[in-house]
């Protein structure tokens, strides 16, 4: 099931996918496939080899346009986190003298599809990236967008370096700096005012929520783990029971990471996209400080009777700048609104429903099997004999 | 002989049984029990092993013929018994079959019954199936006491007919003689028996001849003969009630009875039946009559048992209430001989024949041959190998069943009293039973803490060294208790005092379930008695508790230092297997422990999640979306509702059966320790005993005449020591062999139930789940 938290209304004329990844180390490349009948791309259908740093450069030049100050730019992907299952990996090579050899390669299996779960769900943020690019009217018609589509050597993007990664910092410092600063102009749209306080707002809320999700989903899983350690436990003893308990973790599990999929990233991308939506909301503000200085520096040149063209020529420009801002801000913020109870609505049915069929399956499962125990009644002295079974 | 040999375990044959009947008490009156009850069934089984094999237009025949056939039979079989000595469990096997498909498949039996038995509670369930499982023991059993029968037969057949022969064809024939003779029997024991009295002897000879048997092993038998006697008819019935008791229970209405009884009629296919259908009617009446006298008494219940029964009541308590039972089933029939009796008894018979094909399968083999040949004596030397090996855990089985319906033991309302660190907490300890050994039927008493660590106490020195297998209570937890007794009302305070009531109502619930155990004097004191004499060796810090560390000190080393070259192979691996089971259960606690802290930790997380997503719905502008986000909320809120349950679950069905099971291995070792000990006593006499006669020889040597005297005085002395440690450490042995059979069967039996329970209660929780996710579903769409 893709499509994790995003509603795309894709049109055929640009289709992208990633339909395949490697990964490396510590390097994940993606395979960007893209179909199109557009003609500013040279072929109909391409791939190109790119890189999860590819993504944030796109994602950084796209935030750095001028002309793009007015939208939502979609949240770049996180980085891709292989530390968990890995560092679970490595400690299970640790433990290998300890564990019997079954318990060892039952434990692999796991670990490694664990492993796959977290590839996949890196991959398909990415691919939603690029498809959140591709359906937007204006962002697909982005030149460094069709570059990163088409351009099928290594993109060899620049990495970012230290000074530039301070520089980031700094800006976000400044930026937030200016934003208390600017907070205190007036707004002068009823709408952009309700927008920002409710954006506050829920940002702190979907944030907290998702921190609390996220952790609920981990010691779900932490949960299906111990189930997963009390069966492997349980199997050398006591076949039959293990049985269920296996069947019953592999459940659990999947009520785990649909949970993870469906609630968590759910909120985790929210979470992001309304961050983007905020940043689009200080640009905007930060326009209108302009314009609000523009003005004030006219005043001032009509006073001084000096240079009144272009101190008019400047307002005139961050007016339209601002206004500009204003009304693509709105359209943007409207379709994020609409987007965002879409998704959700998509998102909670299809958690709801995937709830229902896990628990309708284990109930099955459990009822099959306490019915099985009743009847059998090996089953009991099974259990004590394999229970007195040394390995 | 039959007796004898079924109580020895096969390595120490004879000499065990004789201890376990002369030095313990209890053993001794279970012996009594029993044999009373292989009398009994002598009488009873005969018609199984009438029975031969059944045909199938026979079977349909015997279908259709009333139930009272089936009674007759039995009776009448005992006749064909003695010549033929066909063993009881080809019929019961033949029963089982017949009942569904006439096919031989027990199997199916046993599931059938088991999905009936699936509408009721679990417990019943489980009960079935321990009965089913322990079926083949007792058809071993009863195969022996058929052979008794048989053997007591012969001497009915001596006296009434010539030959064992003439019997047989007697039976055959529709011979009504001896069929009279058994129902005769009954009744004379019990002295009722208005017309049937002439064949009197008969009956009288069955029953002596028996004890007589078994006079040579013990002498108690003799002196309890009349007893025993009155005991066959009592629990022949109990027997009858005890298996016809758990198909009722199980639900097994008429309907079942019914089919049982034709599969009855069909094992009784052997040309006997028809003509002795008769008969039957005879012997009904003559059990009737028997049932009767008990019935009103036992009915009435414990009030006035005084009569002929007191006694052995008081002597097996288990047994009494199932002749209880039995009295009150027969009750209803009572006056009337009609199939209603037959059908119990049908019943009975049937879940005999429940009980495992396989061995007496066996023995028909065994068995056919020397049927018809071979005398009395021969086949029951046959059976009696096979049978002898199982005896045991039958006896076991049989002893279980009896007791766990008639007493029943809660822990309730803990209840804190007193202040600070003299804190305590007070137990509700209700009792309810049927046994006549109780003054009332329901008594509550309050018990602290300590008052069960001092009956642990007294039990486990009183029965310790004997080698069994004393249930432990939980252990004295200074942190918990402090926690509560600062008086905290936090969750792990309540939870602690949860936990420990638990574990008091299942240590409590185990020393009753112990046949032995339950008749010691301080069990029932604690039971019943209003006040208690504080228990002072239990405080962890008093001297005594001191003297209690130092011993276990010098039990520790000396265990260390005793060589044990074990003869027994048997002990040997269960001692392992001990060890292996600790181990696994202790991994298996730590591993179910940290699900239960996993499960808590993620009902934490699910509630702040649920908080938070509440929050968020506040925050939402759009109203439907708003909606059902707290909606999502509430759900979630349940969930975690439902966590905690799971983890509570967890805690009680595994994590603290686990801790029981754990205790009672460290039990099950103490037994094995108290084995070792009497070895050990065994050996260090006979070295004495080697020492003294070096001694003696030394002084033949120097020609000491008046301290030779002496030495031999001393030798003698320490001969009859040898022979009485020898003895000892034989009966902790037989002792122990059966206890740990005991302790497995129960463990197995536990874990069943547990797993039954933790079952059901994850299907609700997942129906739970589901429809809470149900009822979110419209919500979720609803968002527009």
């Amino acid at each position: 099931m893709r499509s994790v938290s995003v509603d795309l209304n894709n049109d055929a004329s640009l289709l992208i996918d990633i339909p395949d990844a490697l990964c490396e180390r510590d390097k994940v490349k993606f395979t960007v496939h893209t179909k199109t009948t557009l003609s500013t791309f040279q072929k109909p259908e391409f791939s190109v080899p790119r890189q999860h740093e590819d993504f944030i450069w796109l994602h950084d030049t796209l935030v750095e346009t001028e002309d793009y100050a007015g939208l939502i730019i979609p949240p770049a992907p996180p980085k891709p986190d292989f530390e968990s299952p890995r560092e679970k990996m490595h400690k299970l090579g640790e433990g290998e003298a300890t564990m019997t050899k079954e318990e060892y390669a039952k434990m692999k299996q796991e670990l490694e599809a664990e492993y796959l779960a977290v590839f996949k769900k890196t991959v398909q943020v990415h691919e939603i990236f690029l498809q959140r690019l591709s359906s937007h009217p204006m962002l697909s018609k982005d030149r460094n967008f069709q570059i990163f589509l088409e351009y099928d050597q290594d993109l060899s993007v620049r990495r970012k370096n230290a000074k530039e990664m301070f520089g980031g910092f700094f800006k976000n410092m400044v930026k937030s700096a200016d934003e208390v600063l600017i907070s205190g102009i007036k707004e002068v749209d009823d709408f952009f005012e309700q927008e920002k306080t409710f954006l506050l707002d829920y940002y702190s809320k979907i944030k907290d929520s998702t921190a609390k999700a996220e952790k609920m989903t981990r010691s779900h899983k932490s949960t299906t783990w111990n189930f997963f350690y009390l069966f492997i436990f349980l199997t050398l003893k006591l076949g039959k029971l293990s049985d269920l308990f296996e069947k019953l973790r592999k459940v659990e599990g999947r009520v785990a990471s649909d949970q993870e999929l469906k609630l968590t990233e759910l909120l985790r991308y929210y979470m992001r996209d309304i961050q983007a939506a905020k940043d689009l909301l200080y640009r905007r503000a930060r326009a209108l400080a302009d314009y609000e200085n523009s003005n004030k520096a006219l005043d001032k040149a009509r006073l001084k009777s000096k240079d009144i063209p272009q101190a008019e020529e400047h307002q005139q420009q961050c007016l339209h700048k601002f206004d500009k801002l204003s009304e693509s801000g709105k359209r943007e913020l409207t379709g994020f609104k609409g987007r965002r109870v879409v998704a959700f609505r998509k998102n909670l049915i299809e958690m709801a429903e995937l709830e229902i069929k896990h628990a309708k399956v284990s109930n099955i499962m459990t009822g099959s099997h306490a019915e099985r125990v009743l009847l059998d009644s090996c089953v009991a002295s099974d259990l004590s004999n394999s229970t007195w079974d040394p390995y | 002989m039959a007796t004898s040999s079924e109580r020895s375990p096969p390595p120490f044959p004879d000499s065990e049984d004789q201890y376990v009947l002369d030095s313990e008490e209890v053993g001794g009156r279970d012996c009594d029990e029993e044999d009373g009850e292989d009398l009994f069934m002598s009488a009873i089984e005969p018609p199984l092993t009438d029975t031969t094999l059944p045909t199938a237009s026979q079977t349909s025949d015997d279908l259709l013929k009333p139930p009272s056939d089936i009674m007759n039979n039995p009776l009448n079989e005992p006749a064909s018994g003695q010549t033929q000595n066909k063993p009881a469990s080809a019929a019961v096997s033949e029963h089982s079959d017949d009942f569904i498909d006439l096919t031989n498949n027990v199997v199916a039996t046993l599931k059938d019954a088991t999905e009936i038995s699936l509408d009721e509670p679990s417990d019943d369930f489980v009960d079935l199936l321990g009965s089913e499982t322990e079926p083949p023991r007792e058809e071993v059993v009863l195969a022996d006491v058929s052979v008794e029968a048989v053997m007591g037969k012969s001497e009915v057949a001596g006296s009434d007919t010539d030959s064992p022969g003439d019997g047989k064809q007697e039976a055959k024939e529709s011979s009504p003689v001896p069929i009279i003779d058994l129902s005769e029997s009954s009744s004379s024991n019990t002295q009722q028996p208005p017309g049937t009295d002439k064949v009197f002897d008969p009956l009288a000879d069955l029953l002596n001849d028996s004890p007589l048997i078994t006079d040579a092993k013990n002498p108690r038998s003799t002196t309890t003969d009349p007893f025993i006697d009155e005991g066959s008819d009592l629990f022949s019935e109990p027997w009858q009630t005890k298996s016809a008791k758990q198909p009722q229970k199980s639900l097994f209405g008429e309907p079942d009875e019914d089919l049982f009884g034709e599969p009855l009629h069909t094992i009784s296919k052997k040309t006997l039946n028809k003509e002795q259908k008769n008969k039957p009617v005879t012997t009904k009446a003559a059990a009737d009559d028997t049932i009767n006298i008990t019935g009103p008494l036992q009915e009435s219940k414990p009030v006035e048992p005084a009569d002929l029964f007191s006694e052995e009541a008081v002597a097996s308590a288990p047994s009494i209430s199932n002749t209880s039972k039995a009295s009150a089933v027969n009750a209803k029939t009572n006056g009337v001989l009609s199939e209603e009796d037959t059908d119990i008894f049908a019943e009975a018979t049937v879940e005999l024949s429940l009980d495992s094909p396989r061995t007496e399968r066996k023995k028909e083999v065994i068995d056919k041959p020397s049927a018809t040949a071979l005398s009395l004596s021969a086949a029951a030397s046959l059976t009696m190998p096979q049978a002898a090996a199982l005896e045991e855990l039958e006896e076991v089985e049989e002893e279980e069943q009896e007791d766990k319906f008639d007493i029943y033991v809660s822990v309730k309302d803990p209840e804190k009293i007193g202040d600070g660190m003299n804190a305590y907490m007070a137990y509700k300890v209700s009792t309810q039973t049927t046994l006549a050994m109780f003054r009332n039927k329901t008594f509550t008493v309050r018990r602290r803490f300590s008052d069960f660590l001092g009956l642990y106490e007294k039990l486990s020195e009183k029965h310790g060294p004997n080698g069994f297998i004393v249930p432990p209570p939980p252990e004295k937890s200074i942190l918990g208790m402090t926690k509560v007794k600062v008086g905290k009302d936090d969750s792990s305070a309540a939870d602690f005092v949860e936990r420990r009531r638990g574990a008091l109502e299942r240590y409590l619930q185990r020393v009753v379930n112990h046949p032995s155990l339950l008749q010691d004097p301080d069990v029932r004191e604690f039971l019943e008695r209003e006040e208690l004499p504080r228990a002072v060796s239990t405080q962890a810090l008093s001297g005594a508790g001191f003297l209690k560390m130092i011993n276990k000190a010098t039990d520790a080393v000396s265990k260390m230092t005793i060589k044990m070259n074990e003869s027994d192979v048997w002990f040997e691996e269960k001692l392992q297997e001990v060890e292996s089971a600790d181990q696994h259960f202790r991994k298996l606690h730590t591993l179910v422990e940290s699900l239960v802290i996993h499960r808590k930790e993620l009902s934490l997380n699910t509630a702040s999640f649920a908080k938070s997503a509440a929050m968020l719905g506040s925050a939402e502008d759009n109203t439907a979306l708003s909606r059902a986000l707290s909606q999502l909320a509430e759900v979630e809120d349940k969930m975690e509702q439902l966590h905690q349950d799971q983890a509570a679950n967890d805690t009680f069905s595994f994590a603290e059966l686990i801790a029981d099971f754990i205790r009672l291995l460290g039990a099950v070792r103490g037994s094995f320790d108290q084995r070792m000990k009497a070895w050990q006593r065994w050996q260090d006499a006979q070295a004495m005993l080697q020492k003294k006669r070096e001694t003696e020889a030394k002084l033949l040597w120097a020609n000491k005449p008046d301290k030779l005297q002496l030495a031999k005085e001393e030798i003698a002395e320490w001969e009859a020591k040898v022979t009485q440690y020898e003895r000892d450490f034989e009966r902790v042995s037989a002792t122990v062999r059966k206890e740990v059979i005991r302790f497995e069967k129960e463990k197995a039996k536990h874990f069943k139930r547990q797993i039954v329970k933790y079952l059901e209660s994850l299907l609700q929780s997942q129906q739970q789940l589901i429809k809470y996710w149900e009822a979110f579903l419209p919500e979720a769409k609803a968002i527009a």
